[in-house]
């Protein structure tokens, strides 16, 4: 019964920014296990998605449901299955990385006896096992970002919305994180959103396309790619075209 | 609930000792007050000083003092508690936590107020050092070292809901002193006023309070007067954090 369920599911989500609506009226679910790419030019309402399912915005109107949960309703049972990476990387600067993971750890509510264990698990899965005592104000911008993925993983969440975790990264390094998310695509569900579309095609299973506030693509890769339609045609065409409309 | 609230205020404290600003503050307040605790009592043990006791006017005068120093420190200590959150985005991992506003505001709130009873704490050493040769009103004291502790949960909980206002510290603390001076300075406006709203202004006026709490006199009135300006503010800001998510 449960696994039928979708783990994650937005309903008609509307947010406005002032008079300028963000998003509006967007739906869709995610399933146990899959990656979805969020893509869209800038401006679109992805970064206000991803703020809205993991629970820092609030939507005007419009559900988010996680693991059954309403993130309205019952914000904390919801919120325990999320793992969210914003744009800009939460980060104390003033801590070393076990301090800080400690604290995140905490936060999530990851009881006193597993604390440890899952630290040290993550700290592995994010290749910071050496690190621990380094103040995170003197690593690089990789580094760095693996910390903030770290947080976002460090209680094992069955979401993790990663908005935009590659970018201002070199290309190994890039590299190394995509590889970490295929590993955590085993368990885990991902949100991700990305400009890089070959970032999409190589580790994604499904797409949504999001241009001025509303979803004009949501596909399996898989069909997608088998319309002999490139992903980058795919994109351009549907952002371009909604352009011309609203001129 | 506790629990968060706990680790809240823990890496609040944890984070401010790791600065240097937590043991500067120790030490120039502790250094400023040390003078007013010294001033007094060298000019009390003069031959021939009209003295009105030892508490009075030595320990009491330092515990005034005290006061307008935590006063001038308290914005600063105050000001980064949620605009820095904002400024560095930790706000979106503390948003996206299963934490409730409450604990996350009442967290902050302890924090600090540890902090000052800490500053008070050693504060308190410098009076407790004359107990080895004198005899103190400690029921004086007592009532000092409470209300200089209840003024100072005021100004956190002021400077806390300023700072939920705005992604800058500067400007959080610079309306933190706005506040803070109008609330020290309406008394003068008692004096030029008719004697109903004197009384008002009197009432209003931060400090009035204290000075009760000094003289030894333990007041209803004036512990009500603090409690209510720090639940007013400490709801304040729970309720700003609170629609930042709606209307940002």
């Amino acid at each position: 019964m449960i696994e039928n369920k979708p783990l994650v599911s937005v309903n008609q989500l509307t947010r406005f920014y002032g008079k300028v609506c963000a998003i509006k009226d967007i739906s869709f679910d995610i399933n146990r296990g899959e990656i979805l790419g969020l893509l869209g030019p800038n401006g679109a309402g992805k970064s206000t998605t991803m703020q809205i399912i993991s629970g820092v915005l609030s939507a005007n109107s419009g559900s988010v449901s996680i693991a059954g949960y309403d993130i309205q309703d019952s914000p904390k049972l919801a919120k325990k299955n999320i793992g969210f990476l914003p744009e800009q990387l939460p980060l104390y600067y003033d801590l070393t990385i076990d301090e800080y993971l400690l604290y995140a750890a905490k936060l999530r509510g990851i009881k006193k006896i597993n604390l440890k264990e899952k630290i040290d698990i993550c700290k592995e899965r994010c290749g910071l096992e050496n690190l621990g005592l380094r103040l995170i104000n003197n690593l690089s911008k990789g580094y760095k970002q693996r910390v903030g993925l770290a947080q976002a993983i460090v209680h094992t969440p069955s979401i993790i919305i990663l908005d935009e975790p590659t970018s201002g990264l070199d290309p190994k390094q890039i590299l190394e994180i995509r590889e970490l998310m295929h590993e955590l695509s085993k368990n885990h569900s991902i949100i991700l959103s990305t400009h890089i579309l070959s970032e999409v095609e190589t580790i994604c299973d499904r797409v949504l396309i999001i241009n001025k506030g509303n979803i004009v693509l949501d596909q399996h890769l898989k069909d997608l790619l088998s319309n002999k339609n490139s992903l980058e045609k795919t994109f351009l065409h549907l952002t371009e075209n909604n352009k011309k409309i609203n001129e | 609930m506790s629990n968060n609230i706990i680790l809240i205020s823990g890496n609040e404290l944890r984070r401010l000792f790791k600065s240097p600003l937590a043991w500067i503050i120790f030490s120039v307040v502790q250094f400023l007050v040390a003078i007013f605790f010294y001033m007094p009592l060298m000019t009390y043990l003069q031959p021939g000083s009209v003295a009105s006791g030892l508490t009075n006017n030595v320990v009491s005068t330092m515990y005034g003092f005290a006061a307008y120093i935590i006063l001038i420190i308290s914005p600063l200590l105050t000001m980064r508690l949620f605009a820095e959150e904002r400024q560095l985005g930790t706000i979106k991992l503390l948003f996206s936590s299963p934490i409730s506003i409450t604990e996350l505001v009442l967290g902050k709130f302890f924090g600090i107020v540890i902090f000052y009873i800490l500053i008070i704490a050693m504060i308190t050493l410098m009076p407790a050092s004359l107990l080895f040769g004198a005899t103190l009103d400690l029921g004086q004291i007592l009532s000092s070292i409470i209300g200089l502790c209840l003024l100072a949960t005021t100004l956190v909980a002021i400077g806390l809901f300023f700072s939920s206002l705005t992604t800058s510290p500067v400007i959080a603390a610079v309306n933190t002193y706005g506040i803070l001076f109008l609330l020290l300075l309406i008394k003068i406006a008692a004096s030029n006023s008719s004697e109903r709203t004197a009384e008002i202004f009197t009432y209003l006026s931060l400090d009035k309070h204290y000075d009760n709490f000094l003289n030894g006199i333990f007041n209803t009135i004036d512990l009500f007067y603090y409690i209510t300006l720090s639940v007013f503010f400490i709801c304040l800001c729970i309720w700003r954090l609170d629609i930042e998510r709606v209307y940002k």
